[in-house]
Protein backbone atom coordinates (compact mmCIF):
# COMPACT_ATOMS: atom_id res chain seq x y z
CA UNK A 1 0.00 0.00 0.00
CA UNK A 2 1.51 3.39 -0.59
CA UNK A 3 0.53 6.37 2.14
CA UNK A 4 0.89 9.78 1.61
CA UNK A 5 3.05 11.20 4.51
CA UNK A 6 2.05 15.19 5.50
CA UNK A 7 4.35 16.28 8.19
CA UNK A 8 4.45 19.36 10.73
CA UNK A 9 7.30 21.11 11.26
CA UNK A 10 5.76 22.82 14.08
CA UNK A 11 2.77 23.32 16.23
CA UNK A 12 0.25 25.52 14.81
CA UNK A 13 2.22 25.24 11.12
CA UNK A 14 -0.03 23.79 8.23
CA UNK A 15 0.99 19.94 7.56
CA UNK A 16 2.35 19.52 4.48
CA UNK A 17 3.31 16.96 2.25
CA UNK A 18 5.97 15.30 2.08
CA UNK A 19 6.56 12.42 0.36
CA UNK A 20 5.56 8.66 0.54
CA UNK A 21 6.10 5.22 2.30
CA UNK A 22 5.21 2.02 0.53
CA UNK A 23 4.40 -0.41 3.54
CA UNK A 24 2.15 -3.72 3.64
CA UNK A 25 0.02 -2.48 6.02
CA UNK A 26 -1.30 0.62 8.67
CA UNK A 27 1.20 -0.43 11.53
CA UNK A 28 4.49 -0.81 9.08
CA UNK A 29 3.40 2.54 7.12
CA UNK A 30 3.72 4.16 10.61
CA UNK A 31 7.10 2.85 11.77
CA UNK A 32 8.45 4.10 7.76
CA UNK A 33 7.05 6.66 8.30
CA UNK A 34 8.45 7.79 12.10
CA UNK A 35 11.93 6.29 10.90
CA UNK A 36 12.15 8.38 7.21
CA UNK A 37 10.14 11.75 8.28
CA UNK A 38 10.75 12.08 12.34
CA UNK A 39 13.85 10.63 13.12
CA UNK A 40 15.48 13.63 13.77
CA UNK A 41 12.88 15.58 15.61
CA UNK A 42 11.83 17.69 12.42
CA UNK A 43 8.68 16.73 12.92
CA UNK A 44 5.86 17.49 15.60
CA UNK A 45 3.17 15.57 13.47
CA UNK A 46 3.14 12.81 10.90
CA UNK A 47 -0.35 12.26 8.43
CA UNK A 48 -0.33 9.29 6.69
CA UNK A 49 -3.40 8.87 4.45
CA UNK A 50 -3.65 5.73 1.92
CA UNK A 51 -3.31 7.10 -1.45
CA UNK A 52 -6.78 5.54 -2.77
CA UNK A 53 -8.39 7.37 0.23
CA UNK A 54 -7.10 11.08 -1.40
CA UNK A 55 -9.71 12.75 -3.29
CA UNK A 56 -8.28 15.21 -5.54
CA UNK A 57 -10.25 18.34 -7.21
CA UNK A 58 -7.21 19.56 -9.96
CA UNK A 59 -9.37 21.62 -12.47
CA UNK A 60 -10.79 25.15 -11.34
CA UNK A 61 -12.54 26.45 -14.99
CA UNK A 62 -13.17 30.14 -15.03
CA UNK A 63 -14.53 31.02 -17.76
CA UNK A 64 -16.13 34.03 -16.97
CA UNK A 65 -13.19 35.19 -15.79
CA UNK A 66 -14.68 37.16 -12.71
CA UNK A 67 -11.86 39.66 -11.93
CA UNK A 68 -14.35 41.48 -9.69
CA UNK A 69 -13.49 38.86 -6.79
CA UNK A 70 -10.10 39.02 -6.57
CA UNK A 71 -7.32 41.70 -5.88
CA UNK A 72 -5.96 41.47 -9.27
CA UNK A 73 -9.63 43.17 -10.67
CA UNK A 74 -8.88 46.26 -8.92
CA UNK A 75 -6.49 49.08 -10.00
CA UNK A 76 -6.77 51.92 -7.92
CA UNK A 77 -3.27 54.23 -8.29
CA UNK A 78 -4.98 56.58 -10.95
CA UNK A 79 -8.06 57.26 -8.88
CA UNK A 80 -6.78 57.71 -5.62
CA UNK A 81 -3.87 60.15 -6.88
CA UNK A 82 -7.21 61.95 -8.63
CA UNK A 83 -9.09 61.65 -5.02
CA UNK A 84 -5.46 63.09 -3.02
CA UNK A 85 -5.31 66.08 -5.64
CA UNK A 86 -9.05 66.77 -5.30
CA UNK A 87 -8.67 66.85 -1.36
CA UNK A 88 -5.06 68.46 -1.31
CA UNK A 89 -3.46 65.62 0.00
CA UNK A 90 -1.13 64.27 -2.45
CA UNK A 91 2.16 65.86 -1.43
CA UNK A 92 1.42 64.43 2.27
CA UNK A 93 0.97 60.98 1.18
CA UNK A 94 3.11 57.62 2.02
CA UNK A 95 6.11 57.84 -0.92
CA UNK A 96 4.88 61.10 -2.43
CA UNK A 97 8.68 62.45 -3.35
CA UNK A 98 9.75 59.23 -4.46
CA UNK A 99 7.29 57.95 -6.85
CA UNK A 100 6.66 60.95 -8.54
CA UNK B 1 16.14 15.51 -28.65
CA UNK B 2 14.94 15.97 -32.11
CA UNK B 3 12.65 19.20 -31.72
CA UNK B 4 11.56 18.52 -34.71
CA UNK B 5 9.06 15.66 -34.66
CA UNK B 6 7.99 16.73 -31.16
CA UNK B 7 4.35 17.05 -30.98
CA UNK B 8 1.77 19.74 -29.88
CA UNK B 9 1.34 18.31 -26.36
CA UNK B 10 5.17 18.14 -25.78
CA UNK B 11 5.83 21.22 -26.36
CA UNK B 12 3.11 22.42 -24.26
CA UNK B 13 5.01 20.61 -21.43
CA UNK B 14 8.39 21.68 -22.54
CA UNK B 15 7.53 25.19 -22.75
CA UNK B 16 5.86 24.96 -18.86
CA UNK B 17 8.97 23.39 -17.43
CA UNK B 18 11.14 25.79 -18.95
CA UNK B 19 8.86 28.55 -17.79
CA UNK B 20 9.02 26.92 -14.18
CA UNK B 21 6.04 24.79 -14.11
CA UNK B 22 6.05 21.67 -12.17
CA UNK B 23 4.42 18.64 -12.12
CA UNK B 24 3.07 15.89 -9.92
CA UNK B 25 2.70 12.19 -9.88
CA UNK B 26 -0.36 11.73 -11.49
CA UNK B 27 0.07 14.33 -14.40
CA UNK B 28 0.35 13.47 -18.04
CA UNK B 29 4.22 13.63 -18.78
CA UNK B 30 6.07 13.09 -21.86
CA UNK B 31 7.80 9.51 -22.04
CA UNK B 32 10.79 11.29 -22.72
CA UNK B 33 10.69 13.08 -19.64
CA UNK B 34 9.64 10.32 -17.57
CA UNK B 35 12.45 8.29 -18.56
CA UNK B 36 14.75 10.81 -18.03
CA UNK B 37 13.90 11.51 -14.66
CA UNK B 38 13.62 7.60 -13.83
CA UNK B 39 17.10 7.59 -15.07
CA UNK B 40 18.58 10.49 -13.12
CA UNK B 41 16.37 9.81 -9.85
CA UNK B 42 17.58 6.09 -10.05
CA UNK B 43 21.08 7.00 -10.13
CA UNK B 44 20.92 9.66 -7.12
CA UNK B 45 19.45 6.77 -5.10
CA UNK B 46 21.94 4.38 -6.07
CA UNK B 47 24.35 6.72 -5.41
CA UNK B 48 23.19 7.27 -1.79
CA UNK B 49 23.14 3.49 -1.15
CA UNK B 50 26.54 2.67 -2.20
CA UNK B 51 28.20 6.01 -0.56
CA UNK B 52 27.54 4.29 2.47
CA UNK B 53 29.74 1.54 1.83
CA UNK B 54 32.77 3.23 2.14
CA UNK B 55 31.88 5.00 5.39
CA UNK B 56 30.41 1.78 6.62
CA UNK B 57 34.36 -0.08 6.77
CA UNK B 58 35.20 2.69 9.34
CA UNK B 59 32.54 2.64 11.42
CA UNK B 60 34.28 -0.36 13.73
CA UNK B 61 37.88 1.71 13.29
CA UNK B 62 36.60 5.29 14.02
CA UNK B 63 39.26 6.59 16.69
CA UNK B 64 36.68 8.01 19.55
CA UNK B 65 32.92 6.75 20.42
CA UNK B 66 31.40 10.03 19.52
CA UNK B 67 32.89 9.96 16.21
CA UNK B 68 31.54 6.49 15.50
CA UNK B 69 28.13 7.65 16.80
CA UNK B 70 28.42 10.59 14.07
CA UNK B 71 29.08 8.40 11.72
CA UNK B 72 26.44 6.01 12.31
CA UNK B 73 24.16 8.55 12.40
CA UNK B 74 25.80 9.70 9.00
CA UNK B 75 24.86 6.55 7.48
CA UNK B 76 21.90 6.18 8.40
CA UNK B 77 20.92 8.97 6.90
CA UNK B 78 21.91 8.32 3.63
CA UNK B 79 20.38 5.02 3.74
CA UNK B 80 17.10 6.71 4.49
CA UNK B 81 17.65 9.37 1.39
CA UNK B 82 18.07 6.11 -0.64
CA UNK B 83 14.50 4.99 0.76
CA UNK B 84 12.84 8.56 -0.43
CA UNK B 85 14.40 8.20 -3.45
CA UNK B 86 13.92 4.82 -4.58
CA UNK B 87 9.95 5.86 -3.57
CA UNK B 88 9.44 8.75 -6.28
CA UNK B 89 11.11 6.19 -8.78
CA UNK B 90 9.06 4.03 -7.82
CA UNK B 91 5.94 6.49 -8.35
CA UNK B 92 7.33 7.09 -11.82
CA UNK B 93 7.31 3.58 -12.69
CA UNK B 94 10.15 1.49 -11.61
CA UNK B 95 9.86 -0.88 -8.64
CA UNK B 96 13.02 -0.75 -6.31
CA UNK B 97 13.36 -4.19 -6.83
CA UNK B 98 13.98 -3.52 -10.31
CA UNK B 99 16.14 -0.54 -9.43
CA UNK B 100 17.95 -2.79 -6.77
CA UNK B 101 18.11 -5.71 -9.78
CA UNK B 102 19.74 -3.23 -12.00
CA UNK B 103 22.39 -1.73 -9.38
CA UNK B 104 23.39 -4.99 -8.44
CA UNK B 105 23.73 -6.43 -11.85
CA UNK B 106 26.03 -3.20 -12.79
CA UNK B 107 23.50 -1.92 -15.68
CA UNK B 108 22.42 1.28 -13.58
CA UNK B 109 25.20 3.47 -12.65
CA UNK B 110 26.50 5.46 -9.09
CA UNK B 111 28.11 8.49 -8.34
CA UNK B 112 32.19 8.33 -9.65
CA UNK B 113 33.26 8.98 -6.14
CA UNK B 114 31.86 6.03 -4.55
CA UNK B 115 34.22 3.74 -6.96
CA UNK B 116 37.41 4.59 -4.27
CA UNK B 117 38.75 2.92 -1.79
CA UNK B 118 39.05 4.36 1.70
CA UNK B 119 42.55 4.11 3.05
CA UNK B 120 42.77 6.26 5.96
CA UNK B 121 40.02 7.92 8.35
CA UNK B 122 41.39 11.09 6.42
CA UNK B 123 39.79 9.70 3.39
CA UNK B 124 36.73 9.46 5.75
CA UNK B 125 37.10 13.14 7.01
CA UNK B 126 37.04 14.93 3.25
CA UNK B 127 34.23 12.81 2.02
CA UNK B 128 31.99 13.95 4.96
CA UNK B 129 33.43 17.29 4.08
CA UNK B 130 34.61 17.96 0.47
CA UNK B 131 32.32 15.13 -1.54
CA UNK B 132 29.23 15.79 0.21
CA UNK B 133 29.91 19.54 0.03
CA UNK B 134 30.38 18.82 -4.19
CA UNK B 135 26.68 16.78 -3.54
CA UNK B 136 24.91 19.54 -1.57
CA UNK B 137 26.21 21.95 -4.70
CA UNK B 138 24.13 19.83 -7.01
CA UNK B 139 21.71 18.80 -4.75
CA UNK B 140 20.51 22.30 -4.13
CA UNK B 141 20.19 22.84 -7.70
CA UNK B 142 17.45 20.54 -7.48
CA UNK B 143 15.13 22.18 -4.63
CA UNK B 144 13.73 23.75 -8.09
CA UNK B 145 13.27 20.12 -9.77
CA UNK B 146 10.44 20.47 -12.24
CA UNK B 147 9.26 17.09 -10.79
CA UNK B 148 7.82 18.34 -7.61
CA UNK B 149 8.20 15.22 -5.39
CA UNK B 150 11.79 14.65 -5.77
CA UNK B 151 12.18 18.44 -4.97
CA UNK B 152 10.48 17.76 -2.06
CA UNK B 153 12.10 15.06 -0.54
CA UNK B 154 15.07 16.95 -1.53
CA UNK B 155 14.19 19.64 1.11
CA UNK B 156 14.90 17.20 3.65
CA UNK B 157 17.94 16.01 2.31
CA UNK B 158 19.56 19.28 1.98
CA UNK B 159 18.29 19.57 5.62
CA UNK B 160 20.57 16.75 6.89
CA UNK B 161 23.17 16.90 4.47
CA UNK B 162 24.18 20.20 5.96
CA UNK B 163 25.24 18.43 9.44
CA UNK B 164 27.41 16.13 7.11
CA UNK B 165 29.19 18.81 6.16
CA UNK B 166 29.38 20.32 9.68
CA UNK B 167 30.68 16.88 10.68
CA UNK B 168 33.64 16.17 8.59
CA UNK B 169 34.74 19.79 9.03
CA UNK B 170 34.95 19.26 12.48
CA UNK B 171 36.83 15.91 11.64
CA UNK B 172 39.13 17.68 9.38
CA UNK B 173 39.99 19.96 12.12
CA UNK B 174 40.62 18.36 14.66
CA UNK B 175 43.13 16.35 12.50
CA UNK B 176 44.74 19.78 11.10
CA UNK B 177 45.38 20.66 14.74
CA UNK B 178 46.24 17.70 15.50
CA UNK B 179 49.64 16.19 15.20
CA UNK B 180 52.13 16.08 12.22
CA UNK B 181 50.88 12.44 11.57
CA UNK B 182 47.24 13.41 11.45
CA UNK B 183 47.65 16.59 9.65
CA UNK B 184 49.85 14.36 6.63
CA UNK B 185 46.51 11.79 6.88
CA UNK B 186 44.60 14.66 5.51
CA UNK B 187 47.17 16.00 3.19
CA UNK B 188 47.11 12.44 1.62
CA UNK B 189 43.45 12.13 1.24
CA UNK B 190 43.13 15.70 -0.32
CA UNK B 191 45.77 14.77 -3.17
CA UNK B 192 43.88 11.08 -3.69
CA UNK B 193 39.97 12.59 -3.48
CA UNK B 194 40.79 15.63 -5.75
CA UNK B 195 40.78 14.19 -9.23
CA UNK B 196 37.62 12.17 -8.08
CA UNK B 197 36.20 15.95 -6.82
CA UNK B 198 36.73 17.33 -10.00
CA UNK B 199 35.48 14.65 -12.08
CA UNK B 200 32.05 14.78 -9.58
CA UNK B 201 30.12 17.34 -11.89
CA UNK B 202 30.59 16.25 -14.98
CA UNK B 203 32.10 17.24 -18.25
CA UNK B 204 31.41 20.74 -19.25
CA UNK B 205 28.63 20.32 -21.50
CA UNK B 206 26.84 23.21 -22.70
CA UNK B 207 23.13 23.65 -20.37
CA UNK B 208 21.71 23.60 -23.31
CA UNK B 209 22.77 20.18 -24.84
CA UNK B 210 22.12 18.72 -21.67
CA UNK B 211 18.84 16.81 -21.71
CA UNK B 212 18.44 16.99 -18.13
CA UNK B 213 18.72 20.66 -17.56
CA UNK B 214 16.64 20.93 -20.94
CA UNK B 215 13.30 19.24 -19.42
CA UNK B 216 14.64 21.19 -16.18
CA UNK B 217 15.54 18.07 -14.20
CA UNK B 218 18.65 19.97 -13.26
CA UNK B 219 18.40 23.72 -12.77
CA UNK B 220 22.47 23.84 -13.52
CA UNK B 221 24.91 23.51 -15.82
CA UNK B 222 27.65 20.97 -14.97
CA UNK B 223 30.23 23.14 -15.20
CA UNK B 224 28.84 26.28 -12.88
CA UNK B 225 28.09 23.46 -10.03
CA UNK B 226 32.42 23.18 -10.34
CA UNK B 227 32.65 26.50 -10.46
CA UNK B 228 30.19 27.04 -7.44
CA UNK B 229 32.50 24.08 -5.72
CA UNK B 230 35.82 25.45 -6.28
CA UNK B 231 34.52 29.10 -5.08
CA UNK B 232 33.58 27.46 -1.57
CA UNK B 233 35.65 25.05 -0.70
CA UNK B 234 39.13 25.95 -2.18
CA UNK B 235 39.90 29.19 0.35
CA UNK B 236 38.67 26.88 2.93
CA UNK B 237 40.59 24.13 2.06
CA UNK B 238 43.63 26.59 1.48
CA UNK B 239 43.49 28.39 4.91
CA UNK B 240 44.11 25.08 6.98
CA UNK B 241 47.35 25.08 5.32
CA UNK B 242 45.95 22.53 3.37
CA UNK B 243 47.78 21.96 -0.97
CA UNK B 244 45.43 21.28 -3.45
CA UNK B 245 47.58 19.06 -6.22
CA UNK B 246 46.89 21.46 -8.76
CA UNK B 247 49.31 23.68 -10.12
CA UNK B 248 46.83 25.41 -12.57
CA UNK B 249 43.79 26.09 -10.09
CA UNK B 250 43.33 29.85 -10.06
CA UNK B 251 40.36 32.16 -9.83
CA UNK B 252 40.69 34.89 -12.32
CA UNK B 253 39.68 37.91 -10.07
CA UNK B 254 37.91 39.92 -12.67
CA UNK B 255 35.71 37.22 -13.99
CA UNK B 256 35.13 35.44 -10.99
CA UNK B 257 36.04 32.03 -12.70
CA UNK B 258 38.43 29.85 -11.54
CA UNK B 259 40.60 27.63 -14.16
CA UNK B 260 42.27 24.29 -13.85
CA UNK B 261 44.23 21.37 -15.09
CA UNK B 262 41.18 19.32 -17.57
CA UNK B 263 40.39 16.60 -16.20
CA UNK B 264 40.62 13.15 -18.31
CA UNK B 265 36.65 12.51 -18.60
CA UNK B 266 37.85 8.84 -20.22
CA UNK B 267 38.98 7.93 -17.15
CA UNK B 268 35.41 9.42 -15.68
CA UNK B 269 33.72 7.75 -18.07
CA UNK B 270 35.53 4.16 -16.75
CA UNK B 271 35.01 4.87 -13.49
CA UNK B 272 31.30 5.28 -13.24
CA UNK B 273 30.99 2.60 -15.88
CA UNK B 274 32.68 0.30 -13.31
CA UNK B 275 35.91 0.01 -13.33
CA UNK B 276 36.78 2.13 -10.84
CA UNK B 277 39.38 0.93 -8.36
CA UNK B 278 36.75 -0.15 -5.91
CA UNK B 279 33.72 -0.85 -8.24
CA UNK B 280 33.69 -4.62 -8.14
CA UNK B 281 34.33 -4.77 -4.25
CA UNK B 282 31.57 -2.73 -3.86
CA UNK B 283 28.82 -3.99 -5.62
CA UNK B 284 29.72 -7.61 -4.63
CA UNK B 285 29.34 -6.36 -1.14
CA UNK B 286 25.83 -5.14 -2.13
CA UNK B 287 25.10 -8.21 -4.06
CA UNK B 288 25.96 -10.17 -0.60
CA UNK B 289 23.99 -8.21 1.63
CA UNK B 290 20.77 -7.98 -0.59
CA UNK B 291 20.83 -11.85 -0.54
CA UNK B 292 21.58 -11.63 3.64
CA UNK B 293 18.32 -9.44 3.96
CA UNK B 294 16.10 -10.62 1.43
CA UNK B 295 14.29 -12.90 4.80
CA UNK B 296 13.45 -9.35 5.94
CA UNK B 297 10.97 -8.76 3.14
CA UNK B 298 9.20 -12.03 3.17
CA UNK B 299 8.90 -11.73 7.40
CA UNK B 300 7.94 -8.47 6.61
CA UNK B 301 5.18 -9.46 3.70
CA UNK B 302 3.70 -12.48 5.22
CA UNK B 303 3.47 -11.33 8.78
CA UNK B 304 1.39 -8.50 7.16
CA UNK B 305 -0.70 -10.65 4.62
Amino acid sequence: MIFEVFRQERKGQPLQHAGTVDAPDERFAEIYAREQYGRRQESVALWLVPREAVSEIGEFPDEFEMKYRRVDGYSIKARLREARERAGTLEAAPGAGAAE
Amino acid sequence: MDTQSMDARTQEFLDYVQAGGQVETGDWMPDEYRAKLVKFIEMHGNSELMGVLPERDWILRAPTLQRKLALTAKIQDEVGHAQLIYRVVEDLGKPRSASLDDLVSGKAKFHNVFHYPTKTWGDVGVIAWLVDAAAIVSQKALLKCSYAPYARIMKKICWEESFHILHGRDVILAMVTGSREQFALVQEAVDRWWEPLMHFHGNPIPAEEDPMFIWRIKSQANEDARQEFLDGYVPQIRELGLEIPDKALAKDEETGIWSYTEPDWEKLRAVVTGHGPASEERLSFRRLSREDVAWVERVVLAEAA
